[in-house]
């Protein structure tokens, strides 16, 4: 009696603790983010000297201002083949805004050649590598294509010092050196 | 025949009149000025009678109280609760822990009225807020003190953490209710946490986005967390309400449970002396120290 008992009771709250815990953890291991293409303008629009601003939309369902960000589009030059391109490489370099540090938007300023955050001081230059500041790797940056002459904006993806391409990380987290093994990459990425 | 009457219950039965209360027998009758009829006589007699009903009115609270007691047993809990023993030198300094709940006190019943205009959603959360400062009555007065509120638990929190540290208050045996009041204070912390962002203006979000990174900075564990917070790699809809959820609903029930735990170990352990009280030498050692 008294293990039935307990038996039916350890079921009865796991039926209703699993689902429950799993419904608040599932985003952990659910890659949410779809692969949609987005249009940022026509070829005209981009050089290969300056940085051009467009806003997309990262997060289409969350509407609003919210899901939107700012990112940074130039033509790529042959100094842009980054060392883990297999083929072609990217036509187009579009830079995030998200500081590597802890996430604030930057901004480029032409004058200086620089990104700047305004929240703890990073600085980034023209490639997007760390020239100064708190940040622990260079800008993320958006796989690009180019259809019927229009730029599209892909997926966005991280990388080293080296400008090797890696799985999207977090801003603050390494990917550099012995660092990396103390931030992993997961499924929702 | 008639069957017996059923048994009245004894708060419907007539009570029998205390001692002295009964009206006077021996006064000599008749209609004189001190007869039973006499004037005297009657306003005594109303006098009495404007006793008794006073007395019947103050039973029925105390008969109230008795009957939820007979059927709790609440009474001597109550008793050892409130009225329980505290040390020489007992100071304004122990009402800290006290003032601390207060606080936890005023922030759950402002919450509760603030989530009646509350709307958790990107498009709707700002302009709610904004509703509730400029055109809900009294609502720039009740966000305010949830607002300021919070700032006045976590300093109040603090204080009390620190008086218990310089008091030697965590010491034997009261190491387990320094850790629950840890564990209170990482909570409290969370609170302040979550409830920054559900204003949704630009300091909220950009302040959360930071607060999520910094725990994503955290090795090993840290990209899982930012993940749980955000509820996924991005910042959604959902990551506002899932805060919500957190700051109106998890938080508070962990917290409330543990003030709980607290209070009894409190009760159960009793406060300490403040440090500059000496202990007083017991009788046998004063003697065999002479």
């Amino acid at each position: 009696m008294s293990g039935g008992a307990l038996a039916a009771g350890g079921i009865a709250t796991a039926a209703i603790a699993l689902p429950a815990l799993g419904f608040a953890l599932g985003p952990v291991a659910e890659d949410t983010i779809q692969d949609n293409w987005r249009d940022v303008g026509p070829e005209s629009d981009f050089n290969a000297t300056t940085y051009v601003p467009k806003v997309i939309t990262i997060v289409p369902e969350v509407g609003g201002e919210v899901g939107k960000t700012t990112i940074y589009v130039r033509k790529a030059i042959a100094a842009d083949k980054s060392p883990s391109d297999k083929g072609a490489p990217l036509p187009y370099v579009a830079i995030s805004t998200r500081c590597m540090h802890l996430g604030c938007p930057v901004r480029y300023v032409q004058a200086s050649q620089r990104f700047i955050c305004p929240c703890h001081g990073g600085v980034y230059d023209y490639e997007g590598k760390v020239v100064g500041g708190p940040p622990v790797r260079p800008l993320d940056r958006f796989y690009t294509k180019v259809e019927n002459g229009r730029v599209l904006v892909g997926k966005r993806f991280s990388l080293d010092s080296h400008l090797r391409r890696y799985k999207p990380r977090d801003p603050s987290n390494h990917v550099d050196g012995l660092w990396k093994y103390l931030y992993p990459s997961r499924p929702t990425t | 025949m008639t069957p017996p009457k059923p048994p009245l219950p004894n708060s419907l039965k007539r009570r029998p009149d205390r001692p002295g209360s009964q009206p006077l027998t021996g006064a000599p009758g008749g209609n004189g000025p001190n007869g039973r009829n006499g004037k005297a006589a009657v306003a005594l007699r109303k006098q009495q009678q404007r006793e008794k009903r006073k007395q019947q009115l103050l039973e029925i609270p105390i008969s109230v109280v008795g009957w939820l007691d007979e059927r709790s047993g609440v009474s001597p809990f109550l008793r050892a609760f409130m009225f329980r023993k505290t040390p020489r030198g007992t100071n304004w300094y122990y009402t800290l822990g006290s003032a601390t709940l207060f606080a936890f006190l005023s922030q759950a019943v402002t919450g509760v009225f603030l989530a009646m205009y509350y709307d958790p959603s990107p498009s709707g959360a700002y302009g709610s807020i904004r509703h509730i400062i400029n055109e809900v009555w009294l609502g720039e007065l009740v966000r305010g003190m949830h607002r300021w509120g919070a700032t006045v638990m976590v300093v109040l929190i603090f204080v009390h953490m620190g008086r218990t540290f310089v008091f030697g208050a965590y010491k034997y045996p009261r190491e387990l209710n320094w850790v629950i009041g840890v564990v209170l204070l990482v909570l409290t912390l969370a609170m302040a946490f979550t409830g920054y962002l559900l204003p949704f203006d630009q300091r909220s979000f950009w302040a959360t986005v930071v607060g999520v990174n910094i725990n994503a900075s955290g090795p090993i564990v840290g990209p899982y967390l930012a993940d749980f917070l955000r509820a996924g790699p991005e910042f959604t809809a959902t990551t506002l309400s899932r805060f919500y959820a957190i700051h109106m609903l998890l938080i508070p029930v962990l917290i409330a449970a543990l003030i709980g735990a607290h209070i009894y170990l409190v009760t159960k352990l009793g406060t300490t002396a403040p440090p500059w009280l000496k202990a007083e030498k017991s009788r046998d050692l004063a003697k065999e120290e002479v």
